[in-house]
C-alpha cells in the first residue's frame, strides 16, 4: 500500500577529543490510554479533578479488594499493536511488579512482564522527504499508573493524589533502533502522531499521557552495524536509562548531554556504569538515580487475582478492520491522489483532524491549491491565534468554497485573502461575502476595456516608455486593478493592456 | 426441648418456618450463649443490635411467607471477611480500627439469604496459622478437652474462632476460609464440619487476602446438611472477582440422598505418614470400611507427589502473601507507627509494619520475599508452581480412573494443647497441613467429618475430597460417612 519509499539517515556523528562516536538509543514510552474507566476499575481517569475524587476501593488498595480488566483498555491496546503493524499475542498474563512507594497503594504494580500483549512491530519514523528510520518495536504490555506523590506543600508532611492511581497505560519498547537525538524526537513524535489517529492515547505530553524513559549508548563508527548483523548487544557500549521525559526539548537535549557525557567517560579510559538517571532542565544536565548495584528486585511473579488475559482472532480481526487509514498510508495516499510534494503531504496529515479538513477543503478542487491555502492561509492564521484546528472557526466546506471561486476565476488570489479573512472572522459565507461586498473580479472585457483605455489616454508619456520596454506594460496593469478596484481579472488586464499597447 | 442455640440450622429453619420459634428468640439464645462464653476468646467483636435487628426483619419474612434459605438464622463471621461498618481486622493490629465501607460478597449474600450476623470471630493473624495462637485478640480455647485434664487445647486454626463457636453452640453456623486447611483442620479439632469448595465457587471478593490463589470460604456447621445448606448461598459468581466461576450451583441439600452405592472412593497411599498416631491409622481404617458398608467401592491410588506439597506449599503461599500484604503500609488506613523526628517514608513503613505484623506473619512475609527475589526465583517459586502442576495431575488422574472421591485423615492428630508448640520448630506447626494442603494446591473441594474420638474423648475427622465442582456428590459422600459414624459428642461445658 505504501507508494512511497525512503532511504534510512545518517546517524548522528560526535566528534570526542579523540575520534568520532555515534549513538545507538532505545525507547520505553508510557503512554496513557484513552479510556473513560481506569485498567481494573470503575473508576474515572479524568484529568485534572479534584485529588483523590476518582478513587474507588480498588485503586486504593483496601483489604479484600481484586481487579478485574476493563475489555475497553485491552482492545485499545491491541488497536495500537495492529497500528504498529505488530503481532498480537491471544494469550497473555499479569504479572505483579512489587515495591513500596505511598502513591502505590497495593504495594505492587499489576503490569505485564513475561506474557505482553503485543508482539514485535515497526514505526516509520521520518526525517525529511524520502528519509525515514525504521525502528523496531519490542513489545507493547499494559499495566497500571501510579498516583502522584506531592512534596513540596509542606515541610514535614507530603500528600498523595491517587487519582492517576490504576489508569491504564501501555508501555512501547523499542529495539535500540534510533540513531541520534533528533531521531529520538522524530520517533516520539511520530508514535504520538499513530496513536492519536488511533485514538488509543491523546498524546498530551504536558499533562503526563506520554512519558519516555531513553535508553542511551555510544559506539564507534561501524560497531552497530556489528550488532545489526549479529544482534549481540556486546558490539555495543553500556547503557544509561533517562526517566520519565515528558517534553521533545528535553528528550533531544538530555540524549545529547549523556552521550557527550558518555564520551568523555570512555575516552578518558573510564567505564560507562549502568544507571538510572534523571534529566534536569534547569540544568541541562543528567544525573544519577540508581545504579545498577541499587536497582530494585521487583518480585516479579504472576497475579493470582487475574486469569490470563485470552482474547479471539475474530475480535482482533474485526478491530483491525475497523482501524482508521493510518499516517503513512494517508501520505502516500496525499501525494498520489492530490499531487502534492511528500513534504506538503506530510504536514497535512500531521493530525487526523487536519489531514480530514484538508480533504473536505479538496473535495471537486485542485489538490495543491487546496494544499496551499490549508497550509499557508489557515494553518498560519490558526498558529497566530493559537487555535486548533478542530475549533477551526471556518468550516472545511467554506474554505473549499473559496477555493472553488478562485479557480472559476471569481475573485483573484488577492481578493481571496481578503474573502477569507472577513469568513474566517465573521463565520458569513464566501459566495455572499464576494457577492455583498461587490468582490467579485470584474471578467468583462468592455468594462476592462474602458478602464485600459481610460489610464493610456491619461498617460501618453507612460505609453511611448512601455513601446520601448514592454516590461514597463506592468504599470499599466497596476493602474487598471487599481482602478477596478482590484476586481478585474488579472489575466484579462494584462492581455487588453498588451493588445492596445500594441506589445 | 433443647436450648435454642444448639439447633442445627437445618432444625431451626424448619421451626422457624413451622412457627414454633421465632428468629429473635433463636438469636437471642445465640446472644446469651455468646455473653457467656468469654472464656473460649472465639468472638472479638459482637453485632447484638445488628443480629435483633437483622432476626426481626427475617421473622417478618417469615410471617409473609418469604423466607428465603436461611432467614433468620444466626451464624458468625470470620473476621477475615469485611462487614460493612463492623470492625474487621483479620485478627491483626495492622488493620486497628479499620472499619470497611463495603460488604464482602459471601457474607452479603448470607444476609440476602435471611442470616442474621451475631459478630467477629477470631482467627488466626491473616489467617496464618494452624493453631489460633497468632489473633491480636488473644488465644481461642477449644470448648473440647481432654478427659480428666482442664488443660486449654487449640481449637485450630485458621478459623479457630469459627470452630470453637459453632462446637460450643454460640451460632448454629459460621464462615470459615481455607488457604491451606483453615476450614478443615478446626473443624476436626472440635467435631464439627467443614468444608472448602473447589477455587472459583465463592467469591473472595471482600474476603481479606492471604493468598489469592488458594483462598476459599466456606461454611463451618454442626452437620452435613447445614453445610449444604449454608454452602449453597455462600457459592455462585461473582463479576467482581476475576477468579470466580460462572458455574450453576446445584441444589446442595437436595443431593442428600445418603446413597453411596456404586461410588469409588480412593485410599491414598502417600498419606499414609511415618509416625502417624495409631489412632489416626485406626479412624482412616473404619471411615474406610464405613463407606465400603454404606456400598461404596472402595480403592487404593497412588497421589506421587503428595510428598512435596507441603514444601511447595510453603513457597506459593508466602509469596503471594508477601505481596497481598504489602498493602498494609500505614499510609491509608490501619495502624501507623508513631514517627520519629526525622523519620521519613521508609521509617515509617518499617515502623508500622514491624508494630502491626506478628511473628507468624512476618515470617511468612519474609519467606514469601526471600522466594521471589531475583535469584532465587526459579530455584523456590517457579519449581513449586510445578510441583503444583504436578500435584494437581496426580489428581486429574485417579479422577480420570474413576474415583469419586478420596479419603484421608483430616489431621495428624487431635487438638493439642495450646502453647505446646510455642517453642517449636514452625515447620513442625506447618505439618499440621499435610493432608489439607494438597486439596488447596490443585484446587479441589475438600470435607472434614467428625468421625471418632481418641482415647481422651477428643474428636477426630476423616476427609473427603471430591471431583472439582461436585461440592453435591462430596456432600452426599460426607453425609453418609457421618451417618455411618454415628458422632454426636458435644464439648462438656466447663466455660
Amino acid at each position: 500500500m505504501l507508494d512511497l519509499t525512503y532511504d534510512p539517515p545518517k546517524p548522528k556523528v560526535i566528534a570526542g577529543a579523540k575520534h568520532d562516536w555515534e549513538l545507538v538509543i532505545g525507547m520505553e514510552v508510557h503512554a496513557q490510554v484513552r479510556s473513560r474507566a481506569k485498567l481494573f476499575s470503575g473508576a474515572s481517569t479524568q484529568f485534572g479533578a479534584e485529588p483523590n475524587s476518582n478513587v474507588s476501593f480498588v485503586d486504593a488498595a483496601m483489604p479484600g479488594m481484586l481487579p478485574v480488566i476493563n475489555e475497553f483498555c485491552v482492545e485499545q491496546a491491541v488497536r495500537t499493536g495492529l497500528g504498529l503493524k505488530a503481532q498480537i499475542n491471544l494469550w497473555s498474563a499479569f504479572d505483579r511488579k512489587n515495591y513500596f512507594y505511598p502513591d502505590l497503594p497495593q504495594g505492587y504494580q499489576i503490569s505485564q512482564l513475561y506474557h505482553p500483549i503485543v508482539g514485535e512491530g515497526e514505526i516509520l519514523v521520518d526525517m525529511a522527504p524520502g528519509v525515514a528510520r525504521k525502528v523496531r518495536i519490542e513489545r507493547i504490555h499494559i499495566e497500571q499508573d501510579a498516583g502522584k506523590s506531592i512534596h513540596d506543600m509542606d515541610p514535614n508532611m507530603s500528600f498523595v493524589d491517587l487519582n492517576r492511581t490504576g489508569v491504564a497505560l501501555m508501555e512501547i519498547v523499542s529495539r535500540p533502533d534510533i540513531r541520534g537525538p533528533e531521531e529520538a524526537a522524530a520517533y516520539v513524535t511520530k508514535l504520538r502522531q499513530i496513536l492519536r489517529y488511533l485514538g488509543t492515547c491523546d498524546g498530551n505530553m504536558q499533562n503526563g499521557s506520554l512519558r519516555a524513559d531513553v535508553n542511551v549508548s555510544v559506539c564507534r563508527p561501524g560497531a552497530y552495524e556489528r550488532y545489526m548483523e549479529t544482534q549481540d548487544f556486546s558490539h555495543l557500549g553500556t547503557r544509561c536509562e533517562i526517566k520519565n521525559m515528558n517534553s521533545m526539548r528535553f528528550i533531544q537535549q538530555a540524549i545529547d548531554y549523556e552521550a557527550k557525557r558518555q564520551i568523555a567517560i570512555v575516552e578518558a579510559g573510564g567505564e560507562v556504569v549502568q544507571e538510572t538517571r534523571l534529566y534536569d532542565p534547569d540544568k541541562g544536565e543528567t544525573r544519577s538515580m540508581r545504579s545498577k548495584e541499587e536497582a530494585h528486585d521487583y518480585r516479579y511473579f504472576p497475579d493470582p487475582d487475574l486469569l490470563p488475559l485470552e482474547i479471539e482472532q475474530a475480535w482482533v480481526d474485526a478491530i483491525k478492520a475497523a482501524l482508521p487509514e493510518l499516517p503513512d498510508e494517508k501520505k502516500a495516499r496525499f501525494v498520489k491522489d492530490f499531487g502534492l510534494s511528500e513534504y506538503d503531504a506530510s504536514v497535512l496529515t500531521a493530525e487526523a483532524e487536519a489531514a480530514g479538513y484538508f480533504e473536505k477543503v479538496a473535495a471537486g478542487n485542485d489538490g495543491k491549491l487546496a494544499a496551499n491555502w490549508v497550509i499557508n492561509e489557515l494553518f498560519g492564521r490558526l498558529k497566530k491565534d493559537e487555535c486548533d484546528i478542530t475549533d477551526c472557526p471556518i468550516p472545511a466546506d467554506r474554505l473549499g468554497q473559496i477555493v472553488k471561486l478562485i479557480t472559476k476565476g471569481d475573485i483573484s488570489g488577492k481578493i481571496a485573502k481578503d474573502v477569507f479573512d472577513i469568513a474566517y472572522t465573521s463565520g458569513r459565507e464566501p459566495e455572499e461575502i464576494v457577492e455583498t461586498e461587490g468582490m467579485k473580479q470584474v471578467t468583462d472585457t468592455g468594462a476592462i476595456e474602458a478602464a485600459v483605455d481610460e489610464v493610456i489616454a491619461a498617460n501618453p508619456a507612460q505609453v511611448e516608455k512601455a513601446r520601448q520596454n514592454p516590461k514597463l506594460a506592468g504599470w499599466f496593469v497596476g493602474q487598471v486593478m487599481k482602478a477596478t478596484g482590484g476586481k478585474a481579472n488579472p489575466k484579462a488586464v494584462n492581455e487588453i493592456v498588451s493588445a492596445k499597447l500594441g506589445l | 426441648m433443647t436450648d435454642l442455640n444448639a439447633f442445627t440450622l437445618a432444625d431451626a429453619r424448619d421451626r422457624l418456618r413451622a412457627g414454633d420459634i421465632t428468629s429473635v428468640e433463636l438469636t437471642e439464645a445465640c446472644l446469651n450463649a455468646l455473653e457467656g462464653a468469654g472464656a473460649l476468646n472465639a468472638f472479638v467483636h459482637k453485632t447484638p443490635e445488628k443480629a435483633l435487628s437483622q432476626a426481626k426483619a427475617a421473622d417478618a419474612r417469615i410471617a409473609e411467607g418469604d423466607a428465603p434459605a436461611m432467614c433468620g438464622l444466626p451464624v458468625g463471621i470470620k473476621d477475615l471477611f469485611c462487614t460493612m461498618g463492623v470492625p474487621s481486622q483479620a485478627g491483626s493490629a495492622i488493620l486497628n480500627g479499620f472499619r470497611p465501607e463495603y460488604e464482602s460478597t459471601v457474607t452479603q449474600k448470607l444476609f440476602d439469604a435471611g442470616a442474621v450476623m451475631l459478630g467477629k470471630l477470631n482467627m488466626d493473624e491473616f489467617a496464618m496459622g494452624s493453631s489460633n495462637e497468632t489473633s491480636v485478640y488473644g488465644k481461642v480455647v477449644n470448648p473440647w478437652r481432654r478427659a480428666d485434664d482442664t488443660a486449654e487445647l487449640t481449637p485450630g486454626g485458621s478459623s479457630g474462632g469459627s470452630a470453637a463457636a459453632v462446637a460450643a453452640d454460640l451460632c448454629l453456623a459460621a464462615t470459615g476460609t481455607d488457604t491451606g486447611g483453615s476450614i478443615r483442620q478446626p473443624a476436626a479439632f472440635t467435631g464439627t464440619v467443614g468444608i472448602k469448595p473447589t477455587y472459583g465457587r465463592c467469591s473472595r471478593w471482600g474476603i481479606v487476602a492471604f493468598a489469592s490463589s488458594l483462598d476459599q470460604a466456606g461454611p463451618m456447621t454442626k452437620t452435613v446438611r447445614d453445610a449444604a445448606i449454608m454452602l449453597e448461598v455462600m457459592c455462585g459468581y461473582d463479576p467482581k472477582d476475576s477468579t470466580s466461576a460462572d458455574i450453576p450451583v446445584p441444589d446442595f441439600e437436595a443431593m442428600l440422598t445418603g446413597d453411596i452405592r456404586g461410588k469409588t472412593i480412593g485410599i491414598p497411599r502417600e498419606y499414609r505418614m511415618e509416625g502417624m498416631p495409631e489412632e489416626i491409622e485406626t479412624l482412616w481404617s473404619e471411615g474406610r470400611r464405613m463407606l465400603e458398608e454404606a456400598g461404596a467401592k472402595i480403592v487404593d491410588i497412588s497421589l506421587p507427589h503428595t510428598k512435596y506439597a507441603l514444601p511447595a506449599y510453603y513457597v506459593i503461599a508466602p509469596a503471594e502473601a508477601s505481596s497481598n500484604l504489602a498493602r498494609y503500609d500505614g499510609v491509608r488506613y490501619g495502624h501507623r507507627a508513631t514517627l520519629a523526628q526525622g523519620d521519613g517514608i521508609t521509617e515509617m513503613y518499617e515502623k508500622t509494619r514491624a508494630e502491626g505484623f506478628g511473628p507468624e506473619v512476618q515470617r511468612r512475609v519474609m519467606v514469601g520475599t526471600y522466594v521471589l527475589s531475583a535469584g532465587f526465583y526459579d530455584a523456590y517459586y517457579n519449581r513449586a508452581r510445578k510441583v503444583r502442576t504436578l500435584i494437581k495431575r496426580d489428581f486429574d488422574d485417579v479422577f480420570a480412573q474413576g474415583v469419586d472421591a478420596i479419603l484421608t485423615p483430616a489431621t495428624p492428630s487431635a487438638a493439642f494443647g495450646l502453647g505446646e508448640m510455642n517453642d517449636a520448630d514452625p515447620v513442625k506447626m506447618y505439618l499440621n497441613d499435610v493432608f489439607t494442603v494438597t486439596v488447596n494446591l490443585a484446587g479441589l473441594p475438600g470435607i472434614t467429618v467428625p468421625a471418632g474420638q481418641d482415647s481422651q474423648g477428643l474428636p477426630l475427622g476423616l476427609q473427603l475430597i471430591g471431583r472439582p465442582w461436585e461440592e453435591g456428590d462430596l456432600l452426599n459422600c460426607a453425609h453418609a460417612l457421618e451417618a455411618a459414624a454415628g458422632f454426636v459428642a458435644k464439648p462438656e461445658k466447663w466455660w
